[in-house]
């Protein structure tokens, strides 16, 4: 048996410590304006207070706004995403549907979503869900006193139940919004599976709803992961908008610590060096399993 | 409802297949003009013609992959036309080859045939695999069962294709140009399979250009030209000059090397 040759090892080349070089000049630089032209006085620990602080009564460190506030991020993605991807299933299909009224409301659908800023749609959507919506529901009697709606599951999954309408007006604003990319990833997933395969399903007699639960969404689904992991960290980025609406997640709760200590930099730099380590870890996460997955499938 | 069908199929008991006055476009494009044809029980039927003639799409609108718009199809008794509930009946009585096999990638070799029977007759798993077993030792690749498609070779996944249709235990089976999308040396494994397939009696429509199993196997060759049947006649008489000049033509260049 001959050896495959041995790979050969990258070298850094000049033209890479130039490039190096350059970027560490223009942080340095911005360093120095910050520090010496920037007449800036830098107060860190006090927007760390909001991070976690430390209770004297209970001698221990508890979280604080910034850090319920990611909670409350984390807790939005995670319901927007499920409703989400709901709506972008049964959208993906009927975009692929032979039926023209299906395929024309779906497309209204996500046309719509598209060519409205987010910001505009969330505000439209809002309105519409807090002033209509959830009165209809009857999310705003719910009983806060409730053994399931006191209970620390429901804080888990919801939050504070005193602000459960108003995180569940933000989720579905959310979900509205996202569930029209969703539908896109959807629709290339299920029109990625070969004529051939629905041919062949058909060929042996499978009734309709069963070429779609054996043969197309199976193979379309296992498409679509890696795109919808993706989509996932961009919803716990474009959560951000729905701050507008008031509803208490981290970036709502940063321009109120921003305002309360005027510490406007390290507020935001914080914040933002969050949203990063959320994000980040999502995406290697999801790449890790990504990798694993192909490496079982051969 | 019942009675009517059993009488439908007592009048037509012999005749598995019939085309009357069929007419295909797509689009502006006529693929199938005015097609007469008729196949009974048991006959063994090889279409063939130069591509583009038509015969792919005629095979397809047996079981309904391709819609005709003009004429009537029946297949063991019933119009094939519209509504779905009949329309899946009736595939179920049809077992279709492909020319890419069509294997269902995510599934083993042996979810592949199972999965018919499973869905349509609501049989249980065991008896299921009994029968998807069966079909596999009879097309020679009962120990392939627990792989995978991509792991087999395009003989073998043409095989497995023809166990999955033989599993809904269909009264046809049509062959859409089995082998075109083989290497050479793997043609002759599936011919055989279609050969010994043959001589237990079923009934078959083979779209192929394989004239040397249209000698061997067939009852009846129908040439196509243009979307027309150009010739339809004993394999006898298409062999030894019975032949218009169109088939003539046609058999002149594929059979030149």
């Amino acid at each position: 048996m001959t050896k495959p040759p041995l790979k050969t090892r990258r070298k850094l080349t000049i033209v890479d410590y130039i490039c190096f070089g350059l970027v560490g000049a223009i942080i340095a630089y911005a360093i120095y304006r910050v520090s010496d032209v920037l007449v800036y006085n830098w107060n860190w620990s006090r927007v760390f207070n909001f991070v976690l602080y430390y209770d004297e009564e209970s001698s221990s460190y508890v979280p604080n706004l910034l850090l319920l506030g990611i909670a409350t991020t984390l807790r939005l993605a995670f319901w927007a995403t499920i409703v989400a991807a709901t709506i972008g299933l049964i959208m993906g299909y009927m975009r692929t549907s032979k039926n023209l009224a299906m395929r024309m409301i779906s497309r209204c659908y996500v046309e719509l979503v598209r060519n409205i800023p987010p910001v505009v749609f969330i505000f439209i959507f809002y309105f519409f869900l807090s002033g209509q919506l959830m009165p209809v529901i009857g999310l705003d009697d719910l009983d806060k006193n409730g053994t399931f709606v006191s209970s620390g599951i429901f804080y888990i999954l919801f939050g504070d139940p005193k602000l459960f309408s108003n995180f569940v007006a933000g989720a579905l604003c959310l979900a509205l919004f996202e569930g029209a990319y969703i539908t896109e990833i959807v629709r290339a997933g299920i029109q990625s599976i070969q004529k051939g395969q629905w041919e062949a399903a058909r060929a042996v007699g499978l009734s309709r709803l069963n070429v779609l639960r054996d043969i197309i969404f199976p193979q379309a689904i296992r498409k679509i992961l890696p795109p919808l992991a993706g989509q996932f960290i961009t919803l716990i980025k474009d959560s951000a908008i729905v701050s507008l609406i008031s509803i208490q997640e981290l970036t709502f709760l940063a321009t109120e610590v921003a305002s309360t200590t005027t510490k406007v930099f390290e507020t935001w730099i914080i914040v933002g060096a969050m949203y990063f380590i959320l994000c980040y870890s999502f995406a290697a996460t999801f790449s890790h399993l990504e990798k694993r997955a192909l490496r079982a499938r051969r | 409802m019942s009675n009517l069908s059993t009488t439908d199929r007592k009048i037509d008991s012999d005749i598995l297949i019939s085309f009357q006055g069929v007419n295909k476009w797509f689009d502006h494009f006529q693929a199938l003009k005015d097609i007469n044809l008729s196949v009974k029980q048991g006959e063994r039927v090889v279409v063939c013609g130069p591509s583009g003639s038509g015969k792919s799409t005629m095979i397809r609108c047996v079981n309904q992959l391709e819609n005709h718009q003009q004429g009537t199809i029946h297949v063991c008794g019933r119009e094939v036309y519209g509504n779905m509930k009949q329309l899946e009946q009736v595939r179920r009585e049809v077992g279709m080859v492909f020319q890419s096999f069509n294997l269902f990638p995510h599934m083993s070799i042996l979810q592949n045939v199972t999965l018919a029977p499973m869905r349509n007759s609501k049989i249980s798993p065991a008896e299921a695999r009994e029968i998807a077993m069966h079909y596999l030792e009879r097309v020679q690749i009962a120990d392939q069962a627990d792989k995978f498609p991509n792991q087999l070779s395009g003989g073998q996944q043409q095989r497995v294709a023809i166990a999955r249709a033989l599993a809904m235990k269909p009264r046809v089976m049509l062959f859409d140009e089995p082998t075109s999308a083989l290497d050479p040396e793997m043609i002759n494994e599936v011919l055989d399979v279609m050969g010994e397939l043959a001589s237990d009696g079923m009934t078959m429509m083979v779209v192929t250009h394989e004239m040397g199993f249209a000698r061997k196997v067939a009852d009846r060759v129908v040439f196509m030209d243009e979307g027309r049947i150009e010739e339809n006649c004993s394999k006898e008489d298409f062999f030894t000059g019975g032949r218009g000049e169109r088939a003539e033509a046609f058999l002149s260049k594929i059979l030149q090397h």
